[in-house]
């Protein structure tokens, strides 16, 4: 374990981790990187479509092809973490991805050797088979063999068991990326003493101040002055410092989201969460973000110990890691000349510094040339060599656009830089529109349209004291101060150069030149997207796949965008650049549910009377987010038994049901009758206190939404029942029509549902069970008859009974106040157990209510029917001027012959019972594509008829009574008479005893 | 050059030089038989089956970015017909059809992948409702097929069928025919296929205008190319019809929304089905390429923004993550959006207007994707002959005056 | 999400606690068996749909309960201001929005 590329006295706790099997030592501090490298491992992946070996290109968020998989015990298995991010701790265990049987050895790369016939797009061009075979050999042969061998990562199979937060902040000033910008804008704005968030993606605070060992800020060593701006901003109480958070999308009214690592980094997982989403409501922000290195277009350049230079200078000076012994440093830009002298420094050979450039800045020269260090101007790179690791690169100089002879150049690494990138991802979320400048060749933020501005590199600003001025002077704007600071740097290197798309190539060179390095996409294949038409970025991006894998082409898309538009011959903005989604790298799934999971999912409601009948065996359904008892199983019953047991009683002697889900809206006001005509479909003005009507309602283009029974218990006050779902939607509809268009109607509306728990007691005896326990009222046939309501006490508890049914059966529904609910219930039940009452549940009701031709909204009616469809006209004020819906009702379609009318079905066969939607039909035999006549909308087995019963919607229903249909089932038709829709006690004699 | 096996290999031994431009990028002439506006995947089929079937070879297709770059390029490329009402059967079923053809009928292969849409029963009242689907799909002679809890999980053993969950499952639908295909092939396959009958595709070339002659009926469009003449214009502009009929004048029963997709970062073979559930506001299936390509409903208000709201994104993955509890540790790799329109009963616009010449086909909302070649075939057929065929006609804009309203939201309306 | 400025409770609150009602300022007939049906039809179905500046209703409904109007565009989602049901739809300079 001697980690022989750890530059010796390097600081830190030894730690052991494991990668692929194989046992490794590495640092506190580190990544799984900077560790691998120290032990010079530079193979860790395989790409995605030719499995080439890959090593690690970069040192952080937009690595592409470093991905490993990190298991940490059943279900904590994570795949696609990219290696430059993954902090290091004792134990870590972790695995390459995309390869078998093994890294070194990958069968997959075959397909490296077939490269030319897996051009961009191939796949749209065949495996289509012969068109007699349809899409059968797609479907059957080749996707099944392209979906195993794509997808990178591992899959996970088990639920995990790890726990994720969410939280919601609010802050004047929010400051994303902690780099010397964001520093130096914290600085300003934690002494303003208005509330701050710094975040940045890293463990550590700093961004490349953390490697960063020639310049010096205010005569102190970068790294040390760094040190002391992090020890002022924790002496803020108002600066709340967020390290190992990424702000990961910008949406609309300054509301940023941030994903916070918690516990990967930990050796052992700590109670709480894993990882925490932010919600941040910021008044100011600032973007502080940073660039990102771009690598050089040239063959090879994807072999391992191919990097981006820089990242080669953070694993020296952060680490203590040499990424070779021997390298090459290929560069168009002024900034890997500091790559070399740190690396000289530290004893590694660099072989040479090839500058694209014809003329360097004299300064860099110089400097190299101090180092003793060989520099190759007008330089390009023709091709690499080595299997798993580069051994050699093939260098060339360029004289008036010929690449001359190659030289070889013994190596184990080659350092490339093509200029920084600024990250204007969050400035673009924010929905600015980025301005391409022509001078510096970048992309770089404009108008800011919403309260935030952009300092730094993410700016195109590369020179420290101007990054650090401008960071400050951000962070004064943005809290509204203004104390300057002046910051003196020295040791501050250059900031030319630059270059995007293809390094120059001999003619009829060879080799792959990789744009996107894990999606596979080569120089030549964003040349073939243009040739075969695709001109606009958009294109080419999904034609070839360029920039859409999981480092969304941080490192890629400005050499697509350059190949392509060096290709159409068009400038870059003409060829567009792509937009920047949410969200900036990859955020777990998990964090985003947050807590929502389990019983937190969806709330649950349950009713005063829920824990009884959980006590009393109860089975429940979901309606909505209610549970209702479903039916009340004995020993050795199933539901079909118990609910034929619960209907036969509740007609014998009595059944007791917890109706306290329907919605109940007190509807209170001098125009509260006013307002029911507007808004139910029946005359309401005349409808005496204490009586109540079954009401219906419809939307405003004519269909029924809602109904229930309305009592009005004063001139001035109704209460209003509604559909167990239909509840809040009701509320929603009145309201809306009391406050916008009938606001001069004086009526108070209040949501009652949760306020009075509902007993109904249904049967012949319900008035005998009920009687002892009600004081006030006079239940007698004549005193209260149906479709009454009276107040009184019960069981000593203020009550509203209501004398009503749905079921047919003579039947009272008791409201109390929701808390006595349950001991009302109990008495109640003691006093129905004399009468053998059983306790019946929503199957049951829905059984008995069809007998009687009740329908149920949802059931009989789905959005689309009319009341006269459902034969409810008798419910409508003809001498209403207006209530809603009116109008629609005279709609020609609405009135027009053919329309589907509620029907009852009995099958010819009385033991058949009809499944619910199941079609109509007028032949036996319907051929395909029939239409059908209708739908079955409810069937039961019916203990009242001893057979079964159905209603149904049916074209023309009331004109084919008697008529024979037919309901065609996959074993055959089912032979069905249509009849009227009540099969109970059509008169209501006993409804009225 | 014809696209196969063949032409791959002999192309890629001489280094794919010869591979010519799937299309051309013409400049504008001076008039045309007929006008589509919008080259995403409805107008460019539109156009292609006018040249294919109705030899009109003198058309162009307008659009104002980059073709297939709107909701074509945006969805969750889920393609199945198992609608409720005869009107949609009709038409779903009859792009159904196009779709099991499509890849020879143009030479490009679009992937469809016919693996099985299935949609999640959670509570009674979604059973009633699917089962009644079911059998309306049969006599339409429409594969749908219920399946059970435990039949669900076998075709989907990622599900999560316990029982004591919040919502669990206690069935499904299953349309084995439904499944996916590549959404961006869609586009440019049939590009291309118009492009070689010599339809004009002519981008980066918004429409500014619609002119109207002395009689009202159409002469033409502005275009930020200039005028171009014509008497028939066909609008298939999705999200930004509104806008664009209100050039004409004509004002539209319609609202854009904003409806967000998300995928993961992409894993080897997780799930091999399209899977939806209404209940709990999901659905998931998972790329070729590995990804999980997840989406729910709209955002709640009207947005031509096509960004959305985080919490959308949010409630989204909670409900994914509780029918599939196994992706939780998955990450999300990209979100988005675009813009649907959505008609007050959730079916699509296919007709004539009230301007002579002016044809418009819109109000796909959600299920734009699925319906791309019958939308095209059919809308082709009435630009052509100003008349409106079987499967188009009941679609037509007259149903919101008259009340014949195909409504499928209702269909699957809320538990009682 | 969008932040809303409740104007009956004049606070700022996130867009959870509101429920979107659609295009504003589109009057029920106040004779609706009076209307054609192509009237009605206009009053129920057909909007205006912007891709810009759009007068719309929201309600407060897990705060006040009021339904209220406001102008939001619907490009940028940038709300401009808020109004109480029944106020007239104010005069925007779309420039300045």
């Amino acid at each position: 374990m001697s980690e022989p590329f750890r530059i010796a006295g390097t600081k830190g706790r030894p730690m052991r981790f494991v990668f692929d099997g194989i046992a490794y030592q590495g640092r506190a501090g580190d990544t799984l990187a900077s560790a691998l490298l120290a032990n010079g491992v530079h193979l860790v992946g395989r790409s995605y479509k030719y499995h080439r070996p890959r090593g690690i290109l970069s040192a952080g968020a937009e690595e592409p092809n470093a991905l490993v998989a990190v298991t940490r015990g059943p279900g904590r298995m994570t795949p696609n973490l990219r290696a430059t991010q993954v902090e290091l701790f004792d134990g870590l265990t972790a695995s390459s991805q995309n390869c078998w049987p093994s890294l070194a050895f990958d069968a997959g790369a075959i397909n490296d050797l077939a490269g030319k016939f897996f051009s961009a797009g191939f796949y749209y061009k065949t495996f289509m088979g012969p068109k007699a075979a349809g899409s059968a050999l797609w479907t059957k042969v080749f996707e099944p063999i392209v979906r195993q061998a794509a997808g990178l990562g591992a899959r996970t199979t088990e639920p995990d068991p790890d726990r994720y937060a969410q939280f919601h902040a609010h802050c004047d000033v929010l400051i994303c990326g902690a780099g010397p910008a964001g520093i130096a804008a914290a600085l300003a704005a934690g002494q303003s003493g208005k509330d701050v968030i710094l975040c940045d993606e890293q463990a550590e605070l700093g961004g490349s101040l953390l490697h960063e060992a020639t310049a010096g800020i205010d005569g102190k060593p970068a790294r040390d002055w760094l040190a002391g701006a992090l020890a002022e901003l924790r002496s803020f109480a108002n600066v709340r410092l967020m390290p190992r958070t990424q702000a990961f999308g910008y949406y609309a009214q300054n509301f940023v989201a941030l994903s916070e690592r918690v516990a990967d980094h930990l050796p052992e997982m700590p109670e709480g969460a894993r990882e925490r989403l932010w919600q941040v409501r910021a008044k100011e922000v600032v973007i502080a973000t940073g660039a990102i290195e771009r690598p050089l277009v040239f063959p090879g350049n994807d072999r391992p110990g191919v990097m981006l230079a820089e990242a080669a200078r953070l694993y020296l000076n952060r680490h203590g890691v040499k990424v070779g012994s021997r390298v090459v440093i290929v560069t168009a830009h002024d900034s890997a000349y500091r790559v070399a002298l740190d690396l000289a420094a530290a004893g590694t050979t660099v072989a040479a510094i090839v500058d694209t450039r014809a003329n360097p800045p004299a300064a860099r020269l110089e400097e190299a040339r101090n180092a003793g260090l060989r520099v190759v101007t007008s330089g390009t790179v023709i091709g690499t060599r080595g299997r798993l690791r580069v051994s050699s690169v093939g260098i060339a100089v360029v004289t008036g656009g010929v690449v001359g002879q190659p030289e070889w150049l013994a190596c184990d690494a080659v350092l490339m830089s093509g200029g920084w990138t600024p990250s204007v991802h969050l400035y673009s979320q924010s929905r600015g529109k980025v301005v391409w400048s022509e001078d510096r060749q970048m992309f770089l933020p404009g108008v800011s349209v919403q309260a935030e501005r952009s300092a730094g590199a993410c700016k195109g600003t590369f020179a420290l004291s101007e990054i650090l001025k401008e960071g400050y002077r951000a962070g004064e704007e943005a809290s509204g101060t203004a104390r300057h600071r002046d910051f003196s740097v020295s040791g501050d290197s250059g900031t030319e150069g630059g270059m995007m798309g293809r390094l120059p190539r001999p003619a009829g060179g060879k080799g792959k030149a990789f744009v996107d390095f894990q999606n596979d996409v080569k120089a030549d294949d964003i040349d073939l997207a243009v040739q075969e038409g695709m001109r606009s970025i958009e294109h080419v991006k999904r034609y070839t796949t360029t920039g859409m894998a999981t480092d969304q082409g941080k490192t890629s898309n400005l050499n697509a965008l350059a190949v392509a538009a060096d290709r159409l011959g068009k400038s870059i903005p003409q060829v567009g650049l792509t937009t920047f989604r949410q969200p900036y790298t990859p955020v777990t799934f998990g964090a985003f549910a947050g807590a929502n999971r389990g019983d937190l999912f969806d709330p649950v409601r349950q009713t005063p009377i829920h824990s009884w009948a959980a006590e009393n065996g109860a089975a429940f359904e979901d309606v909505g987010i209610w549970k209702r008892a479903w039916y009340f199983p004995r020993a050795g019953e199933d539901m079909h038994k118990a609910v034929l047991r619960e209907c036969r009683q509740a007609r014998a002697t009595a059944g007791i049901f917890d109706a306290s889900t329907l919605g109940k809206i007190e509807v209170v006001g001098p125009d509260a009758a006013a307002f029911m005509e507007k808004l139910y479909t029946n005359p309401w003005a005349k409808l005496e206190p204490g009586r109540c009507r079954y009401g219906l309602m419809l939307n405003e283009a004519g269909f029924v939404i809602d109904d229930g029974v309305i009592a009005r218990m004063a001139d001035d006050r109704f209460h209003v029942t509604t559909t167990t779902g239909g509840a809040p939607r009701v509320l929603h509809h009145m309201e809306d029509y009391l406050q916008t268009e009938f606001p001069e109607l004086k009526v108070w509306l209040t949501s009652t549902t949760e306020q009075w728990a509902v007993i109904a007691v249904q049967g012949p005896k319900a008035r005998e069970i009920i009687a002892p326990l009600v004081n006030g009222i006079d239940l007698s046939k004549d005193a209260m008859p149906h479709m009454s309501i009276r107040e009184g006490m019960v069981c000593g508890v203020p009550a509203r009974v209501m004398r009503v049914s749905f079921t047919g059966e003579p039947g009272f529904e008791i409201n109390v106040p929701a808390d006595y609910g349950r001991s009302v219930w109990e008495a109640v039940w003691a006093e129905g157990r004399k009468f053998d009452a059983v306790a019946y549940g929503t199957e049951a009701m829905h059984v008995m209510r069809a007998e009687k031709g009740y329908i149920i909204i949802g059931q009989e009616t789905d959005g689309t029917v009319t009341p006269d469809d459902l034969g409810l006209n008798w419910a409508i004020g003809k001498a209403k001027k207006d209530f809603v819906g009116k109008r629609s009702l005279i709609r020609p379609d609405m009135v027009v012959e053919g329309r589907k009318q509620l029907v009852g079905l009995l099958t010819e066969n009385p033991a058949t019972v009809l499944e619910e939607g199941a079609q109509i039909t007028a032949g036996a035999t319907p051929a395909t594509g029939t239409r059908a006549l209708g739908h079955v909308t409810s069937s039961y087995e019916s203990p009242a008829l001893g057979r079964s019963i159905a209603l149904a919607l049916v074209a023309d229903g009331r004109k084919r009574m008697g008529e024979t249909l037919y309901v065609p089932m996959p074993g055959g038709a089912i032979a069905v008479k249509i009849v009227a829709p009540v099969f109970v006690d059509p008169k209501g004699d006993r409804i009225n005893e | 050059m014809k696209f196969s096996a063949l032409s791959v290999f002999m192309q890629g031994l001489k280094g794919n030089r010869d591979w010519p431009a799937q299309w051309r990028m013409p400049e504008p002439k001076a008039s045309y038989d007929a006008i589509i506006v919008g080259a995403g995947g409805h107008g460019l089929a539109t156009a292609y089956y006018m040249a294919k079937e109705h030899g009109l070879r003198n058309i162009a297709v307008l659009e104002k970015g980059w073709l297939g770059g709107g909701n074509t390029g945006r969805n969750t490329t889920i393609v199945r017909s198992n609608y409720l009402w005869e009107e949609s059967e009709g038409i779903y079923e009859h792009a159904m059809k196009l779709w099991e053809g499509l890849s020879h009928e143009l030479n490009y292969n679009v992937m469809y992948s016919p693996r099985g849409v299935m949609m999640l029963a959670h509570n009674l009242h979604d059973v009633q409702v699917f089962k009644r689907h079911v059998h309306a799909n049969r006599l339409a002679g429409i594969d749908n097929e219920w399946l059970s809890a435990e039949q669900a999980k076998e075709f989907c053993p990622l599900l999560n069928i316990e029982r004591n969950i919040r919502h669990p499952v206690i069935g499904a639908s299953l349309q084995r025919r439904g499944g996916t295909a590549r959404h961006d092939a869609v586009a440019w396959g049939y590009a291309r296929g118009a492009d070689r009958l010599g339809v004009d595709i002519i981008q980066n070339c918004e429409v500014t205008g619609i002119r109207r002659d002395a009689s009202g009926a159409i002469s033409g469009v502005e275009t930020a190319k200039g005028f171009i003449a014509t008497r028939r214009i066909g609008v298939v502009a999705a999200g930004h019809t509104s806008v664009i009929m209100a050039m004409a004048g004509v004002r539209m029963p319609l609202e854009s929304y904003p409806l967000q997709a998300l995928v993961s970062e992409p894993v080897k073979p997780m799930m091999s089905c399209v899977v939806m559930s209404n209940t709990v506001h999901a659905y998931m299936s998972q790329s070729d390429k590995g990804e999980l390509v997840i989406g729910a409903g709209t955002d709640a208000y009207t947005s031509y923004s096509q960004t959305g709201g985080l919490h959308i994104a949010t409630h989204t993955l909670d409900a994914i993550c509780e029918l599939f509890p196994a992706v939780r540790r998955l990450r999300m790799l990209r979100n988005w959006g675009g813009i649907v329109d959505v008609t007050p009963d959730r079916s699509p616009i296919i007709g004539k207007t009230p301007v002579p010449g002016l044809f418009v086909n819109c109000g796909w909302g959600t299920g734009g994707f699925k319906a791309t070649p019958g939308s095209g075939h059919v809308f082709a057929d009435l630009v052509a002959r100003g008349e409106p065929n079987a499967i188009a006609a009941p679609f037509t804009m007259d149903r919101f005056r008259t009340g014949r309203l195909i409504d499928e939201a209702a269909a699957a309306a809320v538990a009682h | 999400m969008l932040l809303i400025r409740c104007p009956y409770c004049e606070m700022d609150r996130p867009e959870l606690e509101f429920r979107y009602g659609g295009e504003a300022h589109v009057a029920r007939p106040p004779d609706p068996m009076a209307t054609t049906d192509e009237e009605w039809a206009e009053y129920l179905y057909f909007r205006s749909n912007p891709r810009g500046l759009h007068a719309e209703r929201w309600r407060h409904i897990h705060g006040c309960g009021r339904f209220f109007n406001c102008i939001r565009d619907t490009v940028s989602d940038r709300i401009t201001l808020t109004y109480k049901a029944g106020e007239a739809r104010p005069t925007l300079d779309k420039g300045a929005a």
